[in-house]
């Protein structure tokens, strides 16, 4: 899995990749955060990593850096029912809680429940341990609205 | 209710107090449309440069652009407070000076302490009260000497306070009082806090033996050549100055305190959970017009000899409440699941609505949800167990003394006891 960096304004703590990319000599103004090539992104900033007829669902090391440190994750059940571009759970961080828009359709066969322990874990490894919800798709075709990692890059770096 | 990400940026409440509950917003966010909240209607303090210089992420607050946050995560902020020392700009506040003969008795006629009482050089809290006996604003009150009296206020309390003190003022002036008021708006105010506090400005200050200033003395000394205007007292619970600088100065002085190692700045994030372990209330959430200090368990801050004529405003109501009990109580609780915010719904464990929250947050310290709020009377005793209601779940919640944290403030040693 490829690893590519884009400046944005993000507050959290700085990849290691980003920190190889200052060393590098990129201007330190901006801390950077990552997207995983592959992964398919909602402009709300969540990503869906597919595979077969399952996504795995989480938010974006944007996402997360932008929150600042996550504090509770709330978890929908199993078996609920979800659809593109609603909302699905709430990420909270020390001062705000944010909606979490799901960027699939279809039924969730399962929730990170080490999240319920360790909500933190959303901020160290947005793509990975700190997956929030895997969802059996009902709508493939559905994909086709996301962004791929350069074009969600391209969206933040707009701003 | 859709919550949109702009409200990622705090959202100011009436008296800018960062109010959780409004800033939930889609983790669809939108990405901040400027990096730095350089809206021209905002004012900013002499050291908004050195902020942004050094990482700050700034927000609107109170009408002024701060920073919420530096590089560190407001988690990281919080507990290296209460390790180290860090340094807060807190030039938004207002601070003013009372001078006269009569500048004593004039306010207090507006506040509940025993302004005479003070002893040259030490200062204490207190709250402005209007004629409903309601808490205008909170402000720590010192008095330099019998002639002099330094008051500093809440930022978005501002206009109102001194609106309020000028129509008094006025009155007393028309009755040949002696009292005149300064504003000081050409100071600026850094507070430093921490167990390394003390050692840190002692590193810089001269003419002073800080062993000797004790929490609430106000001392003038120069700090690394600064004349400063030195006050033990603080927002965070724990050790602590603030320190007003000429405005001139204050960048300068900010880059000789961040130069110490053991310093770091902080911003309006870890501020508020600092003071919310600390137990300490925010003007707007815990406390507004509408409630007395005796109900905000502030009744300490009415003084033993104003108990007798209660001569401020809406004394005769706070007389009656100390006299008769108040049936509501600002008590802290301790919550399960997804952290209690302002305006979460206290009730009992059969259902009965008994109280609202005012103020919570996820402690960084201790790691877990912590609150403040007014619950009727009958349920305020600690360890009453009771239900928050956070997005539509009851979570359980008992009732908690506070301070959550330890607070060592550096206080006068008690005279022995014969």
């Amino acid at each position: 899995m490829a690893l590519r960096v884009f400046g944005t304004f993000a507050l959290g703590k700085l990849g290691l990749q980003a920190q190889v990319m200052q060393a590098a000599g990129v201007t330190a103004a901006y801390a950077y955060s990552t997207v995983v090539q592959g992964y398919k992104y909602a402009k709300s900033h969540e990503w869906a990593k597919v595979h077969g007829d399952t996504a795995t669902v989480g938010i974006s090391d944007h996402a997360q850096s932008q929150l600042g440190d996550v504090v509770f994750v709330e978890l929908p059940d199993v078996g609920k029912v979800v659809k593109q571009g609603e909302t699905f759970g709430v990420v909270e961080s020390v001062k705000a809680a944010s909606d979490v828009y799901s960027p699939v359709s279809g039924e969730v066969v399962e929730v990170n429940q080490a999240l319920v322990d360790k909500p933190g874990t959303v901020n160290t490894s947005p793509f990975e341990e700190g997956w929030i919800i895997k969802v059996k798709l009902s709508n493939k075709g559905e994909l086709a609205a996301l962004l791929d990692a350069d074009a969600y890059a391209a969206e933040c770096e707009k701003h | 209710s859709s919550r949109r990400l702009l409200s990622l940026l705090p959202q100011l409440g009436r008296a800018g107090a960062l109010r959780a509950s409004e800033h939930a917003c889609s983790a669809g966010l939108l990405l901040f449309s400027r990096a730095f909240a350089d809206d021209a209607s905002l004012k900013k303090t002499v050291l908004y440069d050195f902020h942004v210089a050094n990482g700050g992420k700034m927000v609107p607050f109170a009408g002024w652009s701060m920073p919420i946050q530096y590089k560190d995560s407001i988690m990281e902020s919080t507990t290296f407070c209460r390790k180290n020392a860090s340094l807060f700009d807190v030039s938004h506040m207002c601070g003013l000076t009372l001078k006269g003969k009569d500048a004593v008795r004039f306010l207090e006629g507006l506040v509940v302490g025993d302004i005479a009482g003070l002893k040259d050089g030490t200062g204490s809290l207190s709250v402005f009260t209007n004629e409903q006996g309601g808490i205008i604003d909170d402000t720590v009150i010192t008095k330099v000497n019998g002639d002099q009296i330094y008051v500093v206020v809440n930022a978005g309390c501002r206009d109102k306070d001194l609106a309020h003190l000028d129509k008094h003022l006025q009155a007393a002036k028309s009755k040949g009082l002696d009292v005149s008021l300064t504003l000081h708006d050409d100071r600026s105010l850094l507070a430093l806090q921490g167990p390394a506090a003390h050692e840190v400005l002692g590193a810089l200050a001269s003419g002073v033996d800080l062993k000797t200033m004790y929490f609430s003395d106000f001392k003038t000394f120069d700090v690394a050549g600064i004349p400063c205007w030195v006050t033990r007292t603080g927002y965070t619970g724990e050790d602590g100055f603030e320190i007003s600088v000429p405005s001139s100065q204050a960048v300068a002085l900010a880059e000789k305190l961040t130069a110490n190692d053991r310093v770091r700045l902080a911003g309006l994030g870890p501020r508020d959970s600092l003071r919310l372990e600390a137990g300490l209330c925010l003007y707007g959430n815990d406390l507004n017009e509408t409630l007395t200090p005796v109900e905000a368990g502030l009744a300490w801050t009415i003084g033993k000899r104003r108990r007798e004529a209660f001569d401020f405003l809406g004394g005769d109501i706070i007389k009656k409440q100390i006299a008769e009990g108040v049936s509501k109580r600002r008590v802290g609780f301790v919550s399960s699941g997804a952290p209690a915010r302002q305006h979460s719904v206290v009730s009992t464990t059969d259902g009965k609505v008994v109280g609202e929250v005012t103020s919570g947050a996820f402690s960084p310290c201790l790691k877990k949800n912590i609150a403040m709020g007014y619950v009727e009377k009958d349920f305020a005793k600690p360890g009453t167990q009771l239900k928050v209601e956070v997005r539509g779940k009851q979570n359980d919640a008992v009732v908690t003394k506070m301070p959550f944290v330890p607070t060592p403030y550096y206080k006068r040693p008690e005279p022995a006891k014969k």
